[in-house]
């Protein structure tokens, strides 16, 4: 369980009045054990920031994010991170990538070289964990990142639009990997994703975030039993409303 | 991989309009073979041309001998000892040059790229002392440590520092922003930890290029070095010269080159296999 409330960010900005901006103001969200939650929004408008603020990686102005922890045991993170671009480090290994966040968690090498190949197998890479970065495709590259951030065992796996820099044909082909991955590891999901479709197709639940600074504008839950079809006909109706309210806030001004 | 190459890279010669290069003088591919072929007919035109100009009369013997003269020379210089003595000295002088300015330059560089404080607090000194070339430095390398190995190596060191400060500097500046984040992300968020994991390996391809440049420059400073008297191939030199026997010089002209040249064989193995991961 995760608890996320009033949730506040400002950046320094010596342009603005009072000598700063505020991205985020007073977001709240929990996170229920399981859950696929998709951040939906414009670019720009701080979703990313988000998930940043979420891992701890830029620290809030306000607010915290309460984490229960299921259980300390070794050789875990709290946050298993994907970027974007795959951010593979190109003089390791994908054995050694993958591997990565493992180190420096108290375990022997045997036991980080067993915990990556398994969460390579887990991204169908298996065979791959002695090749380097630049000898894979995109789309394995970012399989391998996603296999990187499985490998801590994470309560939660954040996800930042992890398949907006693929071809829409290996992006289809992830998605349904990861709601296979998600469906094998029951793992906490925070998917981060400009395309309204995308958002519908994969999670539990959509977050509309708007404005600037940027709040919570609507929330869908979504109930279509899984495994679901990409033109069910209830989604598409929903990702149109999405995509109505996104464009009534973009005209009256609420971006 | 995250930043795009650009295509229009500087100094890449554009064909002027209206005037246009035949594609096969740049797209053409001799085989291997081939191009080993016009190397070695280089090399023996080169001896040839050597060979005629003092044979013709058109230079005296002894301000130019001839390639012929070399080898006997070289049988005379070994026999004597006098080769294999300057040798290990000079190496001595090198090495301990090139280990000492490059590991602090390296050192020094990494640093003051880690720490934006560091780097203010030393700007305006480094760009007071880098342009000294390190020949400026002989006089006091004389008047602090004697005509001495020493000195050598001082004079060696300074030469090797800068460029491999330089390198340093610029290559931990350069690492990418994301991949620090990435190891913030992972969990490993002290210096040490993004100097081990991300900014030393992220470097590590402009660090050896800078030793690269080191190992030649060190050579060069140890000539130049020796000139002023310490012991090794530079003073053996001058003392050829001073009598005339130019080719005992030459003896040693080639001895510097095949020993760079062995040198930089060896640290280009080390680095193509310590570079493997590269596209």
């Amino acid at each position: 369980m995760i608890e996320i409330r009033d949730l506040s960010l400002a950046f320094p900005n010596p342009a603005s009045p009072d000598g700063r901006t505020v991205v985020l103001r007073d977001f709240n969200l929990s996170v229920a054990p399981g859950e696929f939650i998709a951040i939906v929004g414009a670019s720009g408008v701080g979703k990313s920031t988000l998930l940043r603020v979420v891992a701890g990686l830029v620290p809030p102005n306000s607010g915290a994010v309460a984490h229960a922890r299921n259980g300390v045991s070794k050789g875990r993170r709290p946050y298993g991170l994907v970027f974007q671009d795959a951010r593979l480090l190109p003089w390791r290994t994908v054995r050694a990538n993958v591997a990565f966040g493992l180190e420096g968690l108290g375990l022997s090498r045997a036991e980080r070289s067993r915990r990556a190949e398994e969460a390579l197998a887990l991204v169908g890479l298996a065979d791959k964990a002695g090749r380097w970065p630049h000898q894979l495709s995109g789309g394995q590259r970012q399989r391998v990142a996603i296999a990187r951030a499985l490998a801590v065992d994470p309560d939660l796996l954040m996800m930042d639009e992890p398949f907006g820099a693929l071809d829409a044909i290996t992006r289809q082909t992830l998605q349904d990997e990861l709601l296979d991955l998600w469906r094998r590891t029951s793992k906490t999901i925070l998917f981060v994703t400009h395309d309204i479709d995308e958002a519908v197709y994969l999670a539990d639940r959509v977050i509309l975030l708007a404005g600037s600074p940027a709040t919570v504008r609507s929330e869908d839950r979504i109930v279509t039993v899984r495994p679901r079809a990409r033109d069910d006909s209830a989604a598409r109706a929903l990702a149109t409303r999405i995509r109505d309210r996104l464009s009534d806030l973009m005209d009256g001004g609420g971006i | 991989m995250t930043s795009p190459t650009s295509p229009d890279q500087p100094g890449a010669a554009l064909p002027t309009p209206g005037k246009r290069i035949p594609p096969s003088a740049f797209l053409a591919k001799p085989s291997r073979r081939y191009r080993g072929l016009w190397a070695l007919l280089g090399v023996i035109t080169f001896l040839a041309v050597w060979e005629a100009v003092p044979r013709l009369g058109l230079v005296r013997p002894v301000l130019l001998p001839p390639p012929s003269a070399i080898p006997q020379a070289f049988a005379a210089e070994v026999r004597s000892g006098a080769w294999t003595d300057a040798i290990l000295q000079s190496l001595g002088h090198y090495l301990w040059g090139l280990v000492i300015g490059s590991v602090g330059g390296i050192a020094a560089g990494v640093l003051t790229g880690m720490s934006r404080r560091l780097e203010d607090f030393t700007s305006w000194v480094v760009r007071l002392l880098r342009p000294i070339p390190g020949l400026a430095w002989v006089p006091f390398a004389i008047i602090w440590f004697g005509v001495t190995p020493t000195a050598a190596i001082f004079i060696i060191v300074l030469g090797v520092f800068w460029i491999n400060y330089f390198a340093a500097l610029g290559a931990v500046q350069a690492v990418d922003r994301d991949l620090l984040e990435l190891a913030d992300a992972f969990g490993h968020r002290s210096t040490p930890a993004k100097l081990v994991k991300i900014v030393l390996p992220a470097a590590s391809g402009a660090i050896l290029a800078g030793l690269r440049t080191g190992l030649g420059q060190a050579w060069m400073s140890v000539v130049a070095a020796e000139l002023f008297g310490v012991p090794g191939l530079g003073q053996r030199m001058m003392q050829a010269s001073s009598l005339l026997a130019t080719d005992i010089v030459i003896v040693y002209m080639a001895t510097m080159a095949l020993f760079y040249g062995l040198v930089d064989m060896g640290f280009v193995a080390v680095r193509d296999r310590m570079m493997r991961w590269k596209a």
